[in-house]
């Protein structure tokens, strides 16, 4: 009996460990990798570096253009993906009738998730750079990219939706209240962070993306700063691509460099998103 | 959804103060209730026939403005749901959303309706505190000052003190003896006791039936059917 008892406690002892060990293994490369380009990075980091133009075939000088470049790329990904994904998820999880045609949509919105983002780059380049003609340039290249980020922005939305309670629903329809009305006044303010935080990460995923942009928008060297947006323009992840793969005696310093801004950048977005989670869940009333 | 009928003309309830509708559970009631002010729309309830006059007006009619009417029969739910705003805020949405843009008669409404709701003197220094902070029985009484605020004409009240304790359920029941006088009350009671000792006029749902709809004294008393003799001796439900 004893012996028994004995023999679970080791059984349950060695489970813990396991598990322990598994959620380390996933730090470790986490770790790394920020390790890893801080250390190689750091030494490129310099006012020049930031805020300079790349010079003597992108081997000197700075990455001020890609960094403009997908600075422009983000807010015009957000232009086109927030309202319409919002918009689309208010209607999916407010209005939308549980039917066949929903489910679609639904199914959809799913797949649209799954695509590779290079066959995004693809589409991007036939319908808005040659179809629509608007060239290789940031218009293009934030179109392409909002419809990556759509399926993220709609799915975080309508699971942030779907969190208000429904009571709140049923009490302000009760007392007079329209159903828009009641969106408007309760369920948006309520579910605002966690749409933030959704949008955010949305974003966060496109200001990185490197294949979609390949096509679309991407200059393999531009040294000035994009005019319009019609303008094509430098953006940082392909730039490290350029850098890392196409140009010959590229100092190392300046790959990781350019690597850790990138880094830096989607990080913030990453802590800025989850500030407001964190922030909405402390002062939410329900 | 069950297929019910019920035949009830509110108009010929109007001189009665308070009406009780007491049914084993599953007869009926908190659905018939969601009828009154058309709360089964958001449900998808396919079938729905016959008649309910308010007013002399047919209230399941399509030509219903079903805005006006829930503001004119206004619902207090089993479970107390403060919306996430301060308590001053959970009285005003309901004019607000209505379009009240006049602020004496906004404020006027919050301190009448909280005295009528018997919550005046517990929260009248804290009334921009957020409402979740109250405690149960407050937040119910806010729910029925929230309905109060809009000064409707029937007040809907689905087992208001199920989740409450004896001394809460005290205090709504108090609140609702004197609401008897101006509001025409219709009370899901959360036992049969409650309805022996709220109902001016009582009825008897079993399954989907209107059995019986008698005085309250008869009802408890000396009830015509078997079945709701049965019910209020305890013998079922």
């Amino acid at each position: 009996m004893k012996s028994s008892s004995h023999l679970r406690y080791k059984q349950q002892q060695f489970g813990f460990s396991l598990l322990t060990i598994m959620t380390f293994l996933t730090i470790i490369p986490i770790a790394g990798v920020v390790i890893y380009i801080l250390v190689l990075g750091t030494p490129a980091i310099s006012w020049e570096f930031i805020f300079g133009f790349p010079r003597g075939g992108m081997r000197e000088g700075g990455i001020w253009p890609a960094i403009v470049g997908t600075f422009y790329l983000t807010l015009g990904t957000a232009a086109f993906a927030v309202p319409i994904g919002i918009g689309a998820a208010i209607y999916l999880s407010e209005y939308a009738p549980d039917n066949k045609a929903t489910r679609l949509i639904r199914i959809a919105i799913i797949n649209l998730a799954g695509i590779p983002s290079v066959v995004y780059g693809l589409f991007g380049l036939g319908l808005f750079v040659l179809f629509l003609q608007f060239g290789t340039s940031i218009l293009a290249g934030s179109l392409t990219l909002s419809i990556m980020t759509l399926p993220v922005i709609i799915s975080t939305t309508e699971e942030a939706l779907k969190s208000v309670p429904q009571a709140f629903r049923t009490v302000s329809i009760s007392v007079g209240a329209t159903k828009w009305q009641t969106i408007r006044k309760i369920i948006l303010p309520q579910a605002l962070p966690g749409i933030l935080t959704g949008v955010i990460l949305g974003l966060e995923r496109a200001a990185g993306e490197t294949a979609p942009i390949l096509f679309t928008v991407a200059a393999f060297f531009l040294p000035r700063l994009p005019s319009s947006p019609l303008d094509a323009t430098m953006a940082l992840p392909y730039h490290l691509f350029v850098i890392s793969t196409q140009v010959p005696g590229m100092p190392i310093k300046i790959q990781y460099g350019t690597a850790l801004v990138l880094l830096v950048f989607v990080l913030s977005m990453n802590i800025i998103a989850t500030t407001i989670r964190s922030r909405a869940r402390a002062r939410r009333q329900w | 959804m069950e297929r019910s009928h019920y035949e009830i003309s509110l108009w010929k309830f109007l001189p009665i103060k308070s009406l009780s509708f007491s049914d084993p559970p599953g007869g009926g009631k908190s659905s018939l209730l969601r009828v009154l002010n058309r709360l089964n729309d958001l449900a998808d309830v396919t079938h729905q026939e016959g008649k309910v006059l308010l007013d002399g007006e047919d209230i399941l009619s399509l030509k219903t403005d079903v805005i006006a009417l829930r503001r004119k029969v206004g619902m207090v739910f089993a479970r107390p749901v403060v919306l996430p705003f301060s308590i001053r805020e959970n009285l005003t949405y309901g004019l607000e959303v209505a379009g009240e843009k006049d602020s004496d008669r906004i404020n006027g409404s919050v301190e009448n309706s909280l005295q009528q709701a018997a919550l005046w003197d517990e929260v009248k220094d804290r009334l921009d505190d957020p409402a979740i902070a109250l405690s149960g029985g407050q937040q119910q009484r806010l729910c029925l000052a929230r309905v109060l605020a809009l000064e409707p004409e029937v007040i809907l009240l689905d087992e208001p003190t199920s989740g409450l304790d004896p001394i809460s359920t005290g205090k709504v029941e108090e609140s609702l003896q004197g609401l008897k006088q101006d509001y025409t009350i219709i009370l899901v009671p959360h036992s049969v006791q409650q309805a022996a000792r709220t109902a001016d006029l009582a009825a008897f749902l079993l399954q989907g039936e209107m059995v019986e709809v008698a005085s309250g004294d008869t009802m408890f008393t000396n009830p015509r059917d078997q079945r709701t003799q049965d019910y209020v001796q305890g013998r079922f439900g």
